[in-house]
């Protein structure tokens, strides 16, 4: 029997639909701690205006937000303080590393400096540049709005796929120099323990 | 400009000759570990150095011709006379404590506690020496020469967090 469908009623998934309304929500939550802050409260005010692509309100409650941008590098001081935000964040939510720091520790190879966030809180999309032009964050925030499109359900199922899950292979392969030391971290958990111990190694 | 001939004179009545030096019009003074807190108390009540503008510390580890570990430096000014001078104090292991200053300026808290958490200088009578730029779990002291630039695997001692915890 064939349902006769009026020209004004549009036939959809439910997750699609989902996908839809959140793609074109997203409430940016700015993690800035360097110049990279810069380019992305330019990207938020009027001149590359953010909000042509519905992303524009910036909340600084993590409560409130879905799409964490994390723009500067990360100390092993501030790294506690993402994760809890990061922990803080309601599902579905979605991370950007904007910048050549946040994504991979940039130029500072040293001993305060985090290298990469991806090592330690899962990342999305990824923003080249040092810092990145606002339109690269715009592509970057299309990017994740396509990337939402595609593959969201409105159960989040897609963030429990194996590929999530994985820790990336840096981490893996990063030779870890000298010993960790004993101890716990701020909230009291044990501190994760060392891939390879480069030094024994040799 | 160079030290006030007569400061280096009120000085040396004191001490005895001190090993001075001058490069581009400062004047370095060198002071014993035991006098420290002495000559600083005569530079601030007497010769009016009431500005203590930074205290640092240069590792010599492996430094050409270097004799001490540690040259711990105070800059001070005086905003009486335009006149600045510059302090030494070189230290060695294992005896890396000197007197806090904080008595004479009171701006000597955090200037001390930087140094303490880069080089693991102790500085004896200060009230409330914690580390102030690194994280209270870390146990190195990062400036000092025989610590890697990349940090011993402290920066990668984190828990990490997939999408199935948070």
């Amino acid at each position: 029997m064939a349902i006769e469908v009026p020209e004004n009623v549009v036939v959809t998934k439910l997750d699609e639909l989902a996908s839809w309304c959140r793609k074109n929500s997203l409430w940016p939550m700015p993690f800035a701690t360097a110049c990279c802050g810069i380019e992305l409260m330019a990207t938020g005010a009027s001149k590359h205006d953010l909000a042509r692509f519905g992303a524009e309100v910036f909340r600084f409650s993590p409560r409130q937000c879905d799409l964490m941008i994390v723009a500067g590098r990360v100390v092993m001081k501030m790294l506690p303080v993402l994760q809890r935000i990061w922990q803080q964040m309601h599902e579905p939510k979605w991370c950007i590393s904007m910048g050549a720091c946040a994504s991979t520790g940039g130029v500072f190879d040293t001993y305060a400096v985090v290298q990469g966030i991806d090592r330690f809180i899962p990342v999305d999309m990824y923003v080249p540049g040092c810092p990145p032009r606002p339109e690269q964050l715009i592509q970057s925030i299309i990017d994740l709005q396509e990337m939402i499109q595609r593959e969201g359900t409105i159960e989040g199922r897609e963030f429990e796929l194996a590929s999530r899950q994985q820790t990336k292979r840096a981490l893996v392969e990063l030779p870890m120099y000298g010993r960790i030391p004993d101890g716990r971290t701020n909230d009291g958990r044990p501190m994760s323990q060392p891939i390879r111990n480069l030094k024994s190694e040799i | 400009m160079p030290a006030n001939p007569a400061t280096l004179a009120a000085l040396t009545a004191r001490f005895g000759p001190l090993p001075t030096s001058e490069f581009r019009g400062q004047t370095r003074v060198v002071v014993a570990r035991d006098q420290l807190l002495e000559a600083m108390r005569l530079l601030r009540a007497e010769l009016r150095f009431d500005l203590l503008v930074d205290v640092t510390c240069v590792d010599y580890l492996n430094y050409r011709d270097a004799a001490n570990r540690f040259g711990l430096v105070y800059l001070l000014a005086s905003t009486d006379t335009n006149e600045r001078l510059t302090i030494r104090v070189y230290l060695n292991e294992p005896q890396l404590t000197v007197p806090s200053v904080i008595g004479l300026w009171k701006g000597a808290d955090w200037l001390e506690r930087e140094v303490f958490d880069m080089y693991g200088i102790v500085f004896d009578g200060h009230p409330d020496l914690r580390r102030i730029l690194m994280p209270e779990e870390f146990t190195a002291y990062p400036l000092r020469k025989d610590y890697p630039l990349q940090g011993r695997g402290e920066r990668h001692n984190f828990p990490v967090l997939t999408r199935r915890e948070a």
